[in-house]
């Protein structure tokens, strides 16, 4: 017999704002255990939760980038239930009005072009962290993460291979980067995924028993649970090996096995309620509009803008738009210096190269677009060289300035000063006659030995083309 | 110096704060009220604290985890013990479920609940955040208007407050004075029916229109709210799993042991009640027909009071059944908190305003309580 797979997921996207949810502690990751927390998120009695509005913004963004309908009225309510990492053994989350409904994402895969319907995306705040210290035997709790604030993206069950879950991870992570929801780093828990996954007879339309694998932070880790738990499950109906049940399921990458979590730990009845202390959050046409204005181009509408109106080739246009850094970049660039060719050779080589050495990626590219398209006009101008500009560059990676003002202060201008380099040429040549000779004798290397010489005496600051051009001459009449 | 008193609902830093409650023996707040704020910037002194009911659900304070205090076999209430002090100028109250309005009906003083929004609950212990209300328990009228007037107010730090027009209007304007009073017919003892015909016939002396009316449909309003309540009480009083603060069993050796035995070993048997009636409600099974109905009946209730308003500009009824409880009639019934609040229910799950004065309840339309303070100070002879 065969059988399909029939996923969908549930992805945590922590949100990109400076702040929690409710209160204003920072929302930032990797601070000392404790520091980030308040009598709010420490879940003290008489504090009231008061809603970030720059989470509800994130939350719209979110909807709008996945095609969803928007909630005018959106509610937030409780979630019981008991961890030490939950301060209130409450979570606020959205379960009867979340912000966004009814969404499609495109995905492609080697089988083709499939859409992903969304059920719903709600935002919610997160829970706190538990260290174990196994010397002491003991659990100690850090709330710095408490109450950062989250959306749920949650799809319907259309997904049905892990090739296909990966596509739509990426593509989410892609859009929502784009519109700077979320930096979507699965390394450190800023995308979290819940596989839910159930198999059936091919063409059946009965849906199978279906388990749910929590917190699964790496594509890998979730590409070997998949067909992990693809092979288990159809081994249960094939063979009857055991009797699957509707469960949650801990995935150990280490052992590449799935086990079954305590029957304890999943039961229980939620009892959700909507939250009497937070209003009813009203999204008036300003605000919606506001937000519907605000949303980037989708990248392939971006790609394909590069190409037809910039005469990009695709390669580079598929580098750029791979990152809303390299874009904000490249279109700041190109606006100042109006030459799209050399805006996208300076971020595609010499920034990559930079960023690479800096084990940096493109989305933490700090460089100021209008700042760029001013380098590369100084270069294409002839008023500075372009092994000058990369030193530049590199300057212009550590903080924004003006290059102009930098190549003057640090000498870089190039000089026009025919005296001076034709002195630099009869000194290089009156101190190497062989190569001179071996260069009338038909040597062309013997040039670029005398070039890279009064170059150096120059300090670079000299076009190459007019150096050549009066060495040459110069050789000529020795 | 005017000196205030703040029932143990208020959390302080400068005093321990125990909602009443085993859990919470000794916890220190790392920050005061908005409205403890708010009276000492106005020039109040915090003289101290009275002690509550468990989460201040009971009938008036009999479950405080420190003992029940009585008085000749009657029940009394700390907060109306110290406003025997006449440097006292008002006692601070969370009315949670009308425990400050029966301390205020049997004991010859008046309390005001403002209208819900107008007084912050920012450093309140919360118990039933949709309908709880600060209000003031004082010896006159005179005394409950300047402290409501000084600490009314919008706040940011809580959500769901008015505008801060609103907020002062209702402590200290009277636009509009109450003409025509309807009285609900309720059942009561022959010392409250008397107390209410005292009140109906100086309410007449003093030219005010005064029509006895049914209103079933208010009779809803106290399951619906010991639905409200409890869920959200449930919910609130969850936090204290004796991980982070307040009391911790020594007896566990799992994490639900210690979750179980810390709140079975500190929990009253009231509060315990509340708890898991608050969990069945808000169950999966039973949402739709209890919590669910609830929150339509509550709709319901605020629409019935609606209508009733357009027609007259306050309500007369009692707000509790005796002049006075005794401890038998808390063993007979360990849930009469919940039957007595029949009469304190309509005004907590609505949010209405209502001043209890003269052993009488008056109810009015959102932000009339300048007008009832009014119409009360006909109730009870002022300058005592």
């Amino acid at each position: 017999m065969k059988f399909e797979t029939v996923i969908g997921l549930e992805v945590h996207v922590e949100l990109a704002t400076k702040s929690k949810i409710f209160c204003s502690c920072s929302a930032k990751f990797g601070a000392e255990q404790n520091d980030h927390v308040c009598p709010a998120c420490c879940g003290m009695p008489g504090m009231l939760p008061i809603v970030n509005k720059n989470v509800v913004n994130l939350g719209m963004t979110a909807g709008m980038m996945l095609n969803c309908h928007i909630n005018r009225t959106t509610t937030f309510d409780k979630k019981s239930y008991y961890y030490p990492d939950l301060p209130c053994s409450y979570q606020t989350t959205q379960w009867f009005a979340p912000v966004a409904v009814n969404g499609l994402v495109d995905i492609e895969t080697s089988k083709g072009k499939k859409s992903i319907r969304i059920k719903q995306i709600h935002m919610e705040e997160d829970a706190g962290k538990l260290v174990h210290d196994d010397w002491t035997n003991t659990s100690l709790v850090d709330f710095n993460r408490t109450s950062v604030p989250l959306i749920e993206i949650v799809s319907q069950p259309d997904l049905s291979s892990a090739e296909e879950v990966v596509a739509y991870l990426e593509r989410l992570r892609s859009l929502l980067r784009f519109a700077k929801v979320s930096d979507c780093r699965m390394e450190q828990g800023s995308m979290r995924c819940d596989v839910n996954l159930s198999v059936r007879p091919e063409g059946s339309d009965q849906l199978g028993v279906r388990t749910e694998m929590k917190n699964m932070n790496s594509l890998s880790a979730i590409v070997r649970a998949i067909e992990y738990e693809t092979a288990r499950h159809i081994d249960a109906i094939e063979n009857g090996t055991e009797e699957l049940v509707q469960e949650t399921r801990r995935w150990d990458d280490v052992k590449g096995k799935s086990f079954a979590m305590r029957n304890k730990e999943t039961a229980g009845d939620y009892r959700y309620f909507p939250d009497p202390n937070i209003m009813p959050v009203v999204i008036d046409d300003t605000w919606y509009d506001g937000i519907k204005n605000s949303l980037p181009e989708f990248p392939e509408v971006k790609k394909a803008r590069y190409m037809s109106e910039f005469g990009l080739g695709e390669y580079d246009a598929d580098i750029l738009t791979g990152s809303r850094a390299l874009c904000d970049c490249f279109e700041g660039a190109v606006a100042e210096c109006g030459n799209a060719k050399e805006a996208a050779n300076w971020l595609i080589s010499d920034c990559m190269n930079l960023l690479n050495k800096n084990q940096q990626t493109a989305d933490q590219l700090t460089v100021n677009g209008t700042s760029l398209g001013k380098l590369i006009k100084l270069v294409t101008d002839g008023t500075i060289g372009r092994g000058n500009a990369k030193k530049i560059l590199i300057a212009m990676f550590e903080k924004d300035l003006d290059p102009a003002k930098y190549a003057e202060e640090n000498g870089l201008i190039l000089s026009n000063d025919t005296g001076l380099i034709d002195k630099v040429i009869k000194e290089a040549i009156a101190a190497d006659p062989k190569a001179v000779a071996d260069f009338k004798g038909g040597k062309e290397k013997a040039l670029m030995a005398l070039f890279g010489k009064c170059m150096k005496q120059l300090k670079g600051n000299c076009d190459p083309q007019v150096l050549r051009t009066m060495l040459i001459d110069e050789i000529n009449k020795a | 110096m005017k000196k205030i008193v703040l029932d143990d609902m208020m959390l302080t830093k400068a005093l321990p704060t125990t909602a009443g409650s085993r859990m919470l023996e000794g916890y220190m707040s790392l920050f005061d009220a908005e409205v403890v704020e708010r009276l000492t910037a106005a020039g109040y002194e915090m003289a101290g604290k009275a002690q509550v009911g468990e989460f201040a659900i009971d009938l008036v304070g009999e479950t405080a985890y420190t003992g029940t205090l009585t008085e000749n076999g009657k029940l009394t209430a700390a907060s109306a013990k110290a406003l025997e002090n006449d440097t006292v100028k008002g006692v601070i109250s969370l009315d949670v479920n009308g425990a400050p309005r029966r301390i205020a009906a049997q004991n010859g003083l008046v309390f005001v609940k403002p209208t819900y929004g107008t007084v912050s609950r920012y450093g309140t212990v919360p118990v039933a955040c949709s309908g709880e209300t600060v209000g003031v328990l004082a010896r006159n009228i005179a005394d409950c208007r300047e402290v409501l007037s000084a600490m009314a107010g919008h706040d940011d730090k809580d959500g769901t407050m008015h505008a801060d027009a609103l907020c002062k209007k209702a402590a200290d304007g009277c636009e509009k004075p109450v003409k025509k009073v309807a009285v609900i017919k309720m059942e009561a003892d022959a010392d409250i029916t008397a107390e209410l015909e005292a009140a109906k016939a100086e309410m007449v002396a003093n030219g005010i229109e005064i029509t006895e009316i049914e209103a079933d449909v208010l009779s809803a309003a106290k399951t619906a709210w010991n639905i409200l309540m409890c869920a959200e009480l449930c919910n609130n009083v969850s936090r204290y799993d004796g991980i982070k603060f307040g009391y911790r069993t020594q007896n566990y050796t799992t994490i639900d042991e210690l979750y179980t035995n810390s709140r079975t070993e500190s929990f009253g048997a009231l509060l315990k009640t509340a708890i898991l009636f608050g969990s069945d409600v808000l169950s999966t099974k039973n949402y739709m027909a209890k919590y669910d109905k609830a929150l339509r009946i509550r709709r319901v209730l605020a629409e019935a009071f609606g209508k009733l308003f357009a027609d007259f500009d306050a309500v007369l009824m009692p707000a509790c059944s005796k002049p006075a409880y005794t401890e038998t009639d808390v063993k007979e019934n360990p849930y009469i908190a919940f039957e007595e609040n029949r009469y304190t229910a309509p005004a907590s799950i609505t949010g209405l305003p209502a001043v209890v004065a003269g052993g009488v309840q008056l109810v009015g339309p959102a932000f009339s309580e300048g007008a009832l303070l009014d119409l009360a100070a006909l109730l009870v002879k002022e300058g005592k």
